[in-house]
């Protein structure tokens, strides 16, 4: 693998639930050290793309690629490469901290002990070590979220996809979450996707993608986003972008 | 990914199935119920009005116990097989079926494997049947005991494929009472669970050659001879062919493109 590969290569995806289009040719592609904020209003497409990416669904035309290996043909190569946090909980709310970790990493083939080593780097790393032989409903939501973050970096990940992960969560969490993954993706050039609605988790340094209705209307830097749609912040951007048009007069 | 993965895979897949029902020994104990109550009540009212001849495998008379008891074993493993393959279909919108189906193994072996750790519980909860049974006098040669293993084994996973198979191709059937009242209970009264097959044909002809067409009657009958320590090779030829189809029917219909999330339009 070349650093050239992009870590993430959404190209002219689309995709529909029977007659109702869900995403209509959306590409954007993410470099390794990104942090890339995937912006979009509730039922803009967002889980849908998630989807896609994770082989929960195969895109109707399109593709996607994780360092270059596509999802659809080379989906093993891919998966590997990826961590995934959804937005619903996927944690098994009965079994212990430590036993959710162990069953991911069982199906990524870890052997136990270096599976048992990860956790422990992991789960210190968010503050969660005191917490590994809890039951996952005895956890708060912020740190069931943690925990998912956890789960997610268990496989050295080098692509790692959030679907909405902040939200519901209180304030401290979710500043603790997102230092977390900026960290990541300064400190060891994990490229992230992190879909949201909050737009108060932008920074004028992160990239950023808009989606509307299934579309890509931006995709660039957040300053440059402002900058080109003549705003003063990428709310207001944001706000500019995805307003509804009013209709041309007709005569 | 090498075949060592593969075997952690699934040895973990087996492993949560396992801590889950730890965790949930109450049900577990609760689904032993309907065998029992079959085996307690309606075996005991029928014993007296319905006469087993001798057919094989059983070399002499047998009490009514007996004869039910291969059935009700099939029961087991059918509702077993239906839960474990419409909790996944539940378990793949509400969460942690997307854990399992976004890890990097094919798609085929991680359905497989999760099928395979529904039957090694639905084993155990046979297992526990054949023994409140044994106290019943419903006993069985002591070789017996083990070669019903891998006869519940298939039959428990052509259960599964088959359950998984249909909820993902008939929406109506998501619900457990849809698939109580249009696939268990049909597949079991139209079997040989309750009565030889030669009676049947007494009464009805048609019914007689559903029964005989009848998967879950092969499973029975395979289920049956097993517990004799014998081979019924004719079952396990038909219940083996069943299971590869309804497999390879249910992964196909697993199909991203397919699932009943995209059906809903959800998103």
């Amino acid at each position: 693998m070349t650093s050239m590969t992009s870590a993430l290569t959404v190209d002219s995806l689309s995709f529909s639930y029977g007659k109702k289009p869900a995403l209509n040719r959306v590409s954007f592609g993410i470099e390794p050290g990104d942090f890339t904020v995937l912006l979009g209003q509730n039922g803009a497409g967002k889980s849908t793309l998630f989807s896609l990416i994770t082989r929960l669904y195969n895109p109707h035309s399109g593709s996607v690629r994780i360092f270059g290996h596509d999802i659809r043909t080379h989906s093993t190569a891919a998966l590997k490469q990826l961590g995934v946090v959804f937005q619903q909980r996927t944690l098994d709310m009965d079994l212990t901290v430590q036993q959710n970790l162990l069953y991911f990493t069982a199906l990524h083939g870890i052997n136990s002990t270096h599976a048992k080593q990860r956790s422990t780097q992991e789960l210190s790393r968010l503050g969660l070590e005191e917490h590994r032989h809890e039951k996952i409903r005895q956890l708060s939501g912020g740190q069931m979220r943690r925990v998912e973050i956890v789960r997610a970096l268990l496989h050295q990940p080098q692509l790692m996809i959030l679907d909405e992960p902040t939200v519901g969560l209180d304030l401290i969490s979710r500043q603790t979450i997102l230092e977390h993954v900026r960290k990541l993706c300064e400190q060891e050039q994990l490229a992230l996707l992190w879909a949201t609605h909050l737009i108060d988790e932008v920074l004028p340094t992160d990239r950023v993608v808009i989606l509307h209705k299934g579309e890509v209307i931006a995709n660039g830097w957040a300053q440059e986003i402002v900058e080109q749609s003549g705003t003063q912040d990428i709310r207001e951007a944001f706000q500019k972008l995805t307003r509804p048009r009013k209709k041309p007069a007709t005569s | 990914m090498k075949p060592i993965h593969y075997l952690r895979c699934f040895g973990g897949i087996i492993q949560r199935e396992f801590l889950r029902f730890l965790q949930q020994k109450s049900r577990f104990f609760a689904s032993l119920v309907r065998p029992l109550v079959w085996l307690f009540i309606f075996a005991a009212g029928f014993r007296a009005t319905l006469g087993v001849s001798i057919i094989p495998p059983y070399e002499t008379y047998i009490l009514y116990e007996v004869y039910i008891t291969p059935g009700l074993l099939g029961m087991i493993q059918l509702f077993n097989g239906m839960q474990t393959s419409l909790s996944m279909v539940y378990d793949r919108e509400m969460g942690s079926m997307k854990t399992l189906l976004t890890s990097p193994l094919p798609r085929w072996f991680l359905l497989t494997s999760k099928l395979c750790a529904g039957v090694f519980i639905s084993i155990l909860q046979s297992l526990v049947y054949l023994l409140i049974a044994w106290f019943w006098e419903v006993e069985a040669p002591l070789m017996g005991y083990l070669a019903v293993l891998p006869a519940l084994f298939l039959s428990g996973l052509m259960f599964g494929a088959l359950g998984l198979f249909i909820s993902s191709v008939v929406k109506q059937l998501e619900n457990f009472a849809g698939v109580m009242n249009f696939v268990i209970f049909p597949m079991f009264f139209a079997s040989s669970a309750l009565y030889p097959l030669w009676r049947m044909k007494e009464s009805s002809i048609l019914l007689h050659d559903i029964a005989a067409y009848n998967p879950f009657t092969h499973a029975v009958e395979l289920i049956r001879f097993a517990l004799y320590g014998q081979l019924n090779t004719f079952s396990l030829t038909y219940v083996a062919v069943c299971t590869l189809v309804f497999l390879t029917l249910a992964i196909w219909g697993y199909d991203p493109t397919r699932g009943t999330l995209a059906r809903r339009g959800g998103n």
